[in-house]
């Protein structure tokens, strides 16, 4: 793929990214307590005594939630530590009542990994991950409820995040966020998050650096808690332009965290977030180092789903179907799912073209998610079912499809119901077809003087008299049969 | 090693506690004093030595992903200094 | 009545011969008596006491009993007690009323326990006098011999040893995070023991140093000690550090005998410029040991002098980080009149914290602190090490080990107070144990030329505390140490 630069006045400039995502475990409690984790209750309505920090309180680990970083440690390819070990990282803020986060600094549970983002030109690149580590979520503040105070909401507090850290392998706001694509894909197939970022189930804090080709890093900035995959890709752009104003105007950029605004598309320092940190990181004396059985992983490994790289593969050698194809019917499980569950047995480009084309543009048009889509698989198969025995033709499968949009009805039903089934009665289609050549005697005139494209005309004549349920085969064999 | 006065405040303001003038002069000769006993440490070696982190010598015991606790609002909060409804208060922040 | 011992009042209640009304009514008046004058309680809770006592009557009465019922206690203030006031011995936290029980006293309670109230302690456990408490020093009910001058009780249990010691209560709990239980029993002439890290759960516990504290009993003998650190022991699940492992019968380890065993005699802890009565009380113990039939061993623990330099960089730094949850946010006190959070953060824990807490939070925080982690804290972390390892070379010859446990009897209210290392001297004997988390008892059996008492303290292998009640029941029977403080309830 050609390479993405930014023209600036004094030449060509390439930016440098790394993401650092942090991903909400799904879990039933949270990290080292047993308060629920589930989101949007009533305020500080999921909140334990070890959440709020009170005196004397402890943690104790989540198994699931260890369970979980594994699975996505070997979703992304990458080294699971069989020895792990949580910090502490100190800093005071309003909602982190500890005073600190319990996070793994020095050693994290998994190591080097790789995601694989194939961009809009059909290329191919390998963004790195440095590391994955578990860590507590902080608790929430608001501040647009009262003039003079912050609220303090803590039932986040103390929820399990994995941390995803990126090598700075990034290089244009595309590669951002087909990386962050990406990545959500595939921790929604490990079920390992849910990746929804309207909730703030995963949040990026994008690094961003420019410099020119050839040269070493330079300093670098880090766009705190970026909720969207486009307002990704839009930080990422701002924020470099904003720096290559900087070096042009011979200024320096500082090292900062700052925050990106989408209505102004623009990022600014951050002022909570001034002074210089220390964060003192230290070994949680409140826990022990997490040892991990390399049976437990090796069964968490074989319990692992298939991921989207490999079924789309599949799709390809099994199926029949463009790598195009075939990853657009990967993109998320559910539609992987039901594809399969159309496509087996049956003419697999058909349930494709199907999926892609009717189907997808209904949900589109309902608003409906293929989990509460009003046609159900095993609807789409009987549809199929219904074409493949000729009990249906192209056509009223169309009307069919329409049907079950509306109503959710099986096809069979529908088609009984209608009257839709195909007419493959040769004594009902011999009369239909005489009956067509009689009324356009002078069109069967010209078509024997050599008008052939008027035997289409012919067949569109006869399926009209026949109400669209004439069987095309018979109807296009009679025709011949009468005029040659 | 030895702190200097802006160290101690650099350290005071790390560990959010205020300290006036007058008292850093006195707290900078405590820590100096305890700091230049602690320097005895650097007689031992320690090359090749793993260090120990914790009291306890185990692994990890793992707690299964059960609720078990929260839905308790009020006893959590029956404890604050000042409070509005189901909210905890904090001067307002500004980001 | 306040001659009996734990065991005693136990097997009195059990044969109905007192009550528990009677008992907790009498130590009540004690403490109403005494407490003015010794300043071991900071929450009396009367009332609450007679009500488990009356309920204890009710069990005994229908034949029911755990091992503790109807026994008055102290509870340290650092224990959080639901629904009564909990302070750490600090400001910072005079307003917090636990809405639940830490693992130990709910033990306690449920083996039958009576609470009389909280006991004073150094602020948040930081301290060898009990001085540092916001809530006013606790006088040592020993004087020396013509001298009324009040003494420190030790610390940082110095409520709990002195309401012990004073006959303000039958036993107590306390903690020990470098010698905290250990050092107070020795200056107060009774017995405490720290058991194995991991041995009674920290839950419920305010935190000083998480890897060293521990809690553990303080009682007027050592069956006694024994039989409270049976009902406070146990696996907890909330604690990740706690130990899933059997408690053994430990009132029953000290009946056994010491013959065949090997004592240990590390040469390091002969300080130089060390109290000859001090070295006279020790040989004195071997001796005892040496005529019960044990083997006394000549050993060597090369790094105990780095054990308080190393403790006084791991024990702040844990600090650090556990009392930054004193913001004045959740609960505690806070200080208004702040301009924004940072404000109210550094008003809040100025005005909370009392000094030596500050100055610890201060180091912690130092030798935490970018660039200075390696040299301090790594270092310390290697050293510490080093400590464990010279204990475990010496345990693979001998069953136990025996050293003085303090360098000196109880000290002026006062002392050694302008130059902070010179406190932190006092833990010289106990802080290697903490270090590597083994379980350290301390008795009396002797007193100094000014009439004070003097222990001796017993260090065992990691949860082999039955070795250690067993070194430190011959000790005691031999020492027949039975001289009471000057103040104290019943005289
Ligand atoms: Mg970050
Ligand atoms: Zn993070």
């Amino acid at each position: 793929m050609a390479s993405y630069t930014l023209e600036g006045s004094t030449g060509t400039w390439e930016i440098v990214c790394g993401l650092e995502v942090h991903a909400q475990v799904i879990s039933k409690s949270k990290l080292f307590s047993g308060a629920s984790a589930e989101y949007g209750a009533e305020p500080n309505s999921q909140v334990s005594f070890v959440d709020a920090a009170f005196p004397g309180m402890l943690p104790v680990i989540n198994r699931e939630c260890v369970a979980q970083a594994v699975r996505t440690g070997l979703g992304l390819g990458a080294a699971i530590n069989l020895w792990s070990r949580f910090d502490r990282k100190n800093y005071f803020y309003a909602d982190l009542p500890q005073g600190y986060q319990i996070s793994q600094f020095a050693h994290p549970i998994v190591g080097k990994g790789v995601v694989e983002v194939t961009l809009s030109d059909g290329s191919t690149k390998e963004i790195g991950v440095t590391r994955l580590h578990l860590e507590q979520d902080a608790g929430k503040s608001l501040h647009d409820q009262d003039p003079t105070k912050s609220f303090i909401d803590l039932n986040r507090s103390g929820v399990a995040l994995m941390e995803i850290v990126s090598e700075p392998d990034i290089r244009s706001p595309e590669e951002a966020g087909a990386y962050l694509t990406k990545l959500r894909q595939i921790l929604r197939y490990l079920g390992t998050c849910d990746g929804n970022m309207d909730e703030g189930s995963m949040r990026a804090d994008v690094n961003v650096s420019v410099r020119k080709a050839g040269e070493e890093f330079r300093t670098r900035c880090e766009v705190k808690n970026v909720n969207s995959i486009r307002f990704v890709m839009q930080a990422v752009e701002a924020e470099a332009k904003r720096q290559i104003e900087v070096w042009e105007s011979g200024g320096e950029v500082r090292q900062e965290t700052r925050l990106f605004d989408p209505s102004r598309m623009e990022t600014r320092s951050m002022r909570s977030k001034e002074d210089a940190h220390d964060y003192r990181y230290f070994p949680d004396p409140d826990l022990l180092p997490l040892v991990l059985e390399p049976d437990w992983v090796s069964r968490l490994k074989a319990s692992l789903p298939e991921l989207p790289d490999a079924k789309t593969t599949r799709f390809v050698s099994e199926y029949g179907l463009s790598a195009y194809d075939a990853r657009i019917l990967v993109m998320e499980q559910a539609t992987a799912d039901f594809y399969e569950t159309v496509a087996r047995g049956r003419d697999a480009k058909m349930a494709a073209n199907w999926m892609m084309g009717d189907f997808f543009a209904a949900l589109n048009r309902t608003g409906r998610s293929i989990e509460d889509s009003p046609v159900s698989a095993a609807n789409l198969s009987g549809l199929l079912d219904l074409i493949a025995d000729k009990t249906i033709n192209g056509r009223i499968a169309k009307e069919v499809f329409e049907a079950m949009v509306e109503t959710g009805e099986a096809p069979a039903a529908i088609v009984e119901a209608k009257g839709l089934r195909q007419v493959t009665d040769t004594g009902a289609i011999d009369d239909a077809v005489e009956a067509v050549l009689a009324a356009n005697a002078d069109k069967v005139a010209q078509y024997k003087g050599g008008q052939e494209k008027l035997f289409g005309f012919f067949v569109g004549q006869v399926m009209k008299a026949m109400a669209g349920k004439g069987n095309p085969a018979l109807v296009n064999e009679a025709l011949k049969a009468k005029i040659g | 090693m030895s702190l200097d006065p802006a160290a101690v405040r650099r350290i005071a303001s790390l560990a959010r506690l205020r300290v006036t003038d007058a008292q850093v002069a006195q707290i900078q000769g405590e820590l100096n004093g305890i700091l230049g006993w602690i320097d005895q440490l650097n007689e031992v070696d320690v090359t090749g030595v793993e260090p120990l982190t914790g009291g306890a010598l185990m692994a990890m015991r793992m707690r299964e992903d059960v609720v078990t606790d929260g839905a308790q609002a009020e006893a959590v909060l029956s404890n604050a200094p000042d409070r509005d409804g189901p909210f905890y208060t904090v001067p307002k922040v500004v980001e | 009545m306040f001659d009996f011992t734990l065991s005693e009042a136990r097997d009195a209640l059990r044969a109905r011969k007192i009550s528990a009304r009677e008992l907790t009514a009498a130590y009540n008046r004690a403490i109403a008596s005494l407490n003015s004058q010794i300043n071991a309680y900071i929450t009396e809770t009367p009332e609450l006491a007679l009500a488990q006592a009356d309920a204890a009557d009710a069990a005994l009465a229908k034949g029911e009993h755990g091992p503790l019922t109807g026994i008055p206690l102290a509870i340290k203030d650092l224990f959080c007690t639901k629904g009564v006031r909990t302070t750490a011995g600090s400001k910072i936290l005079s307003p917090f009323i636990p809405p639940y029980e830490s693992t130990v006293t709910a033990n306690l309670l449920r083996d039958g326990a009576v609470f009389l109230g909280k006991a004073n302690l150094d602020e948040f456990a930081m301290g060898s006098s009990n001085m540092t408490s916001a809530y006013g020093a606790v006088t040592n009910p020993w004087t020396r011999r013509g001298d009324n001058r009040p003494l420190v009780p030790g610390g940082s249990s110095g409520g709990s040893a002195a309401a012990v010691a004073a006959r303000m209560a039958l036993g107590a709990t306390a903690t020990d995070t470098g010698g905290s239980i250990r050092q107070p029993a020795a200056f107060c002439g009774i017995t405490g023991i720290k058991p194995t890290y991991g041995r009674c759960s920290r839950w419920g516990v305010v935190a000083f140093a998480s890897s060293l504290d521990q809690a553990g009993p303080i009682a007027r003998n050592v069956e006694d000690c024994a039989i409270l650190l049976g009902s406070m022991s146990g696996f907890d699940p909330k604690d990740s550090t706690s130990a899933d492992m059997p408690v053994p019968d430990f009132a029953s380890a000290c009946k056994r005998s010491v013959k065949g065993l090997r004592i240990g005699v590390p040469r390091e802890y002969r300080m130089e410029g060390m109290a000859p009565e001090v070295e006279t009380l020790w040989q004195q113990g071997l001796a005892w040991l040496r005529e019960q039939g044990a083997t006394i061993v000549d050993v060597s623990l090369p790094h105990t002098k780095y054990g308080l330099a190393t403790y006084y960089i791991v024990a702040p730094a844990e600090a650090s980080s556990n009392l930054a949850r004193y913001d004045g946010v959740r609960f505690g006190a806070r200080t208004e009149g702040g301009h924004d959070l940072t404000e109210l953060y550094e008003n809040t824990r100025a005005d909370g914290f009392g000094a030596e807490v500050q100055r610890r939070i201060m180091i912690g925080t130092y030798v935490l602190s970018a660039g200075y982690y390696d040299a301090y804290y790594l270092k310390a972390q290697k050293v510490r090490a080093l400590i464990l390892r010279d204990f475990t070379e010496v345990f693979r010859d001998v069953d136990a080990l025996v050293t003085p446990a303090t360098p000196t009897a109880a000290f002026g209210q006062g002392e050694k107070m302008d130059d902070p290392v010179t406190m932190y001297l006092n833990d010289i004997f106990t802080v290697p144990v903490n270090m590597a988390g083994l379980p350290g008892l301390a008795l009396p059996t002797g007193l100094d030329a000014s009439g004070l008492p003097m222990g001796l303290q017993v260090i065992g292998k990691p949860f082999d505390e039955e070795t250690v009640f067993a070194v430190s029941a011959a000790l005691e029977r031999a020492a027949g140490f039975t001289t009471l403080p000057t103040l104290r309830a019943g005289a």
